[in-house]
């Protein structure tokens, strides 16, 4: 058996992080590879399109109705779906309480110790949002995943989040083995998209791994709760996936540490694209009033 | 009411004084607003009743007095047992402060730990910073072999990557390169001091076997698990292993480092497993645990090396005993020594002289899970009846193993297990089924002052008698050591119940 591959994938809220990665995992497992999902998002919906509905059996709900996760076996929270992909969701507390973060580590804790990683191929980790605590870098600890996979597009709040993802890559890169795998960007069709996240890309020593044009059959899929691959198999969005599938299981090995840029640095990218124009500085706090005043008196 | 330096009068009798009766009514009567003596009377009456048992045992939400303790003091008991090595727990100071005064008021020794003292700063920002300096003034002040690092429910909480941070800390210079500094991650709120004690020791093992070739050897591995006597145990255990001519490697041997000599000199370690050999343990033939419950992880780890495990639960009694000398000289090919037969011997007349007064009577236990086994087992065969048996860290595997247990005997039939629970129920248990003694640590003082079941003091921690920690309770001699303890108890109590003249006592008897 070939050695297990721990990838993740992170990326700004509503990117479409959740849609890439399981449609890039649905075409992984239709090359064969033995997969498993784990979502590390408290909404649960990393495996919604694999299993055709959303996991409600999740292992913090099922910890917290049990007592305690030792209570739990692995048969209770692992779900099976499309080709065969194993998927369970870590869960965790409603917005506003608790500690998603210590959730995530729980999680994959119990995942660890009750051997759901044996005969698997592909573990993958679908984290939300930001690194935003010590709980949501659990994925990229030493051990876990080898790749990460930044989902991003052109908008200017993407690439920041990619910039702050590949920071909390660089604090594990250096103690352990984890490495940027590259970028996927989908497709927003915002000003220049594609040369900007090529940009980027570059910027944080890493590459645009695969740039996910923007296709309406991912809505159509969706709303049938279903991968493009399962719907639309011959659709060329299909085809776009398996690409972006091919491309991260060649990529094995070839991640980089990334090297993340200052805020100041990602805007002069933005402007010299001619996307953000330049600040005039000598206009920045002043109110109409003042400046219809200093208009007046040149 | 003031003290006189020359009669310094202990609390006990100082607040016996009238002075201090006077104000504790006239603060009772003024300001306290208590319910009458008659409710509070009936109320706990209540309390020891079937229907108050039955909404105790429907309680979810609420623990009362739980019979266990949290993984990082299974950590440090660990960590204290190999040779020159600081227990280092990443977390806030209290937390570090509780393991070394339990440690210190079971063993009345003093124990060295050391915290990374984080505050409200590091659980924002992480506690990075407080494990590059903590290993750095560890190492340069307390000039240890090893750094065992744990940590604690706020560490775990904001998600602290150990291995992450000490890499970090090793390579700013915290400790030199090659320094080694194992970890486990303990969160206080899962598991119990035993899982504690699991997680830490596979750390340390895994530290040292990671990576490495095992060429398989003779030599034993011996794990003793959490045990609140393990001073007397392990110097038993060595005892036995040498009159056998076994050659052992103990793995936390904390039998020194708990029982230091007064002779002027502070050691801050003294013995313990040393680094040698804790590395070349890989090389054992096999590793045998005391306490299956302590070490699930850990040997399932030796396990994958190559190594053969076995594991007991606290074997205490004659069949106990034997099965442990038994696994010993198949797995080393060495006889049992005449010397033990011999021990054997003298243990089986000691228990047939004292038969006539255990057989038959009811024992309440509770403890850690393998010990709550090795004492029922011993009692079951020494025709007591372990009525109700309670582990607070004991999960569902041991419920169904302590059940097999109890039919495996026909002083089992009324026996029960009941996992999980904590000593409020066990008072509810007492209440109402009661039984003629209680076996626990010391906390048991206030079931026995509540239900008058007269309490025997064995497990961890004890901090109300003295010594007893030295003294071993496995193997013949240990087993000897807890009948006496049970017997004594027995008398003190058949004493006190014949002691009015021409009242209770009719026979002028003085023999037992």
């Amino acid at each position: 058996m070939a050695k297990l591959r721990q990838i993740a994938f992170y990326g700004k809220g509503g990117i479409g992080k959740s849609t890439t990665s399981q449609n890039t995992l649905a075409a992984l497992a239709d090359l064969g590879q033995k997969i498993l999902i784990v979502g590390c998002d408290p909404k649960a919906d990393s495996t919604r399109l694999i299993l055709h509905a959303k996991a409600q059996d999740t292992i913090l709900s099922l910890a917290a109705e049990a007592g305690s996760v030792e209570d739990l076996e692995l048969e209770d929270v692992m779900k099976i779906g499309y080709k065969n992909i194993k998927c369970v969701e870590s869960g965790g507390p409603e917005p506003g309480v608790g500690c998603a973060g210590r959730g995530v580590i729980t999680s994959i804790n119990f995942l660890e110790e009750e051997g759901a990683y044996d005969g698997i191929d592909y573990v993958s980790y679908d984290v939300l949002g930001d690194v935003v605590c010590g709980g949501f870098a659990m994925p990229i600890r030493e051990n876990k995943a080898q790749e990460i996979y930044i989902v991003m597009s052109g908008e200017m709040m993407a690439m920041y989040a990619a910039n702050n993802i590949s920071k909390g890559i660089l604090k594990y890169a250096n103690s352990g083995g984890v490495r940027l795998g590259g970028l996927v960007c989908n497709e927003r069709q915002t000003d220049k998209e594609l040369e900007l996240a090529e940009s980027l890309a570059a910027k944080l020593g890493t590459t645009l791994i695969h740039f996910v044009p923007r296709d309406n059959v991912v809505q159509h899929a969706e709303l049938r709760r279903m991968t493009v691959l399962e719907y639309a198999p011959d659709s060329k969005q299909a085809q776009e996936y398996r690409d972006l599938a091919q491309k991260i299981h060649n990529n094995a090995g070839n991640g980089t540490i990334p090297t993340p840029i200052t805020m100041d640095e990602l805007e002069d990218m933005l402007m010299e694209h001619g996307i953000m124009k330049p600040v005039d500085e000598s206009i920045v706090g002043k109110t109409a009033a003042e400046l219809a005043a200093e208009a007046a008196a040149a | 009411m003031t003290q006189d330096v020359q009669n310094v009068v202990d609390h006990f009798n100082l607040f016996r004084s009238p002075e201090y009766k006077d104000m504790f009514a006239d603060k009772r009567k003024n300001f306290e607003f208590a319910h009458p003596d008659e409710k509070v009377e009936e109320t706990a009456e209540w309390t020891k009743g079937w229907e108050y048992r039955k909404l105790n045992f429907e309680r979810e939400a609420l623990t009362v007095n739980p019979a266990k303790a949290c993984q990082p003091l299974g950590a440090v008991f660990v960590a204290v047992g190999f040779e020159g090595t600081i227990p280092f727990v990443h977390g806030s100071q209290g937390c570090v402060a509780y393991y070394r005064s339990h440690f210190s008021r079971h063993f009345k020794e003093p124990s060295s730990c050391v915290s990374s003292s984080m505050t409200e700063d590091a659980a924002v920002f992480g506690g990075l910073n407080n494990m590059i300096d903590g290993l750095a003034n560890t190492h340069s002040m307390y000039k240890p072999k090893m750094i065992a690092v744990s940590t604690t429910c706020m560490a775990e909480v904001i998600g602290d990557d150990l291995n992450g941070f000490i890499s970090t800390a090793r390579e700013k210079g915290s400790v030199p390169a090659d320094f080694p500094v194992p970890y486990a991650h303990t969160p206080a709120f899962v598991g119990s001091h035993i899982t504690g004690y699991d997680n830490a020791l596979k750390g340390i093992v895994s530290h040292f076997w990671e990576g490495k070739e095992r060429t398989p050897g003779e030599k034993i591995n011996f794990i003793g698990g959490f045990d609140g006597y393990t001073v007397g145990n392990l110097r038993e255990v060595k005892r036995i292993f040498d009159l056998m001519g076994v050659n052992y490697t103990i793995l936390a041997d904390n039998s020194d480092v708990w029982d230091t000599p007064a002779d002027g000199e502070f050691r801050m370690y003294d013995g313990g497993t040393t680094l040698d050999d804790a590395k070349a343990a890989l090389n054992a033939k096999a590793t045998i645990s005391m306490q299956q419950y302590c070490t699930e992880k850990t040997l399932d780890y030796i396990a994958k090396t190559g190594q053969e495990t076995v594991a007991f639960n606290h074997p205490v009694g004659v069949a106990a005993t034997d099965k442990f000398l038994m696994e010993l000289s198949r797995i080393t090919g060495l006889p049992i020594p005449d010397a033990l037969t011999k021990e054997r011997g003298r243990l089986v007349d000691a228990i047939a002289d004292s038969s006539a007064h255990i057989h038959g009577k009811k024992f309440a236990i509770y403890g850690d899970p393998d010990l709550c086994y090795g004492l029922a087992g011993f009692l079951l065969e020494l025709g007591a009846e372990p009525t109700h048996v309670l582990s607070t860290n004991g999960g569902k595997e041991w419920e169904i193993k302590m059940q097999a247990l109890f039919d495996s005997s026909p002083f089992g039939k009324d026996c029960h297990v009941y996992p999980g629970k904590d000593l409020w129920h066990m008072r509810s248990l007492l209440n109402t089924e009661p039984v003629d003694f209680l076996i626990g640590n010391t906390y048991g003082k206030y079931l026995e002052r509540d239900t008058g079941t007269p309490l025997i003091r064995i497990g961890f921690p004890v901090f109300d008698r003295h010594h007893h920690h030295r003294y071993p309770v496995w193997g013949y001699q240990g087993t000897m050591n807890t009948l006496v303890w049970i017997l004594d108890k027995i008398f003190d109590e058949m004493d006190k119940s014949t002691i009015v003249p021409a009242k209770t006592d009719y026979s002028f008897d003085i023999i037992r």
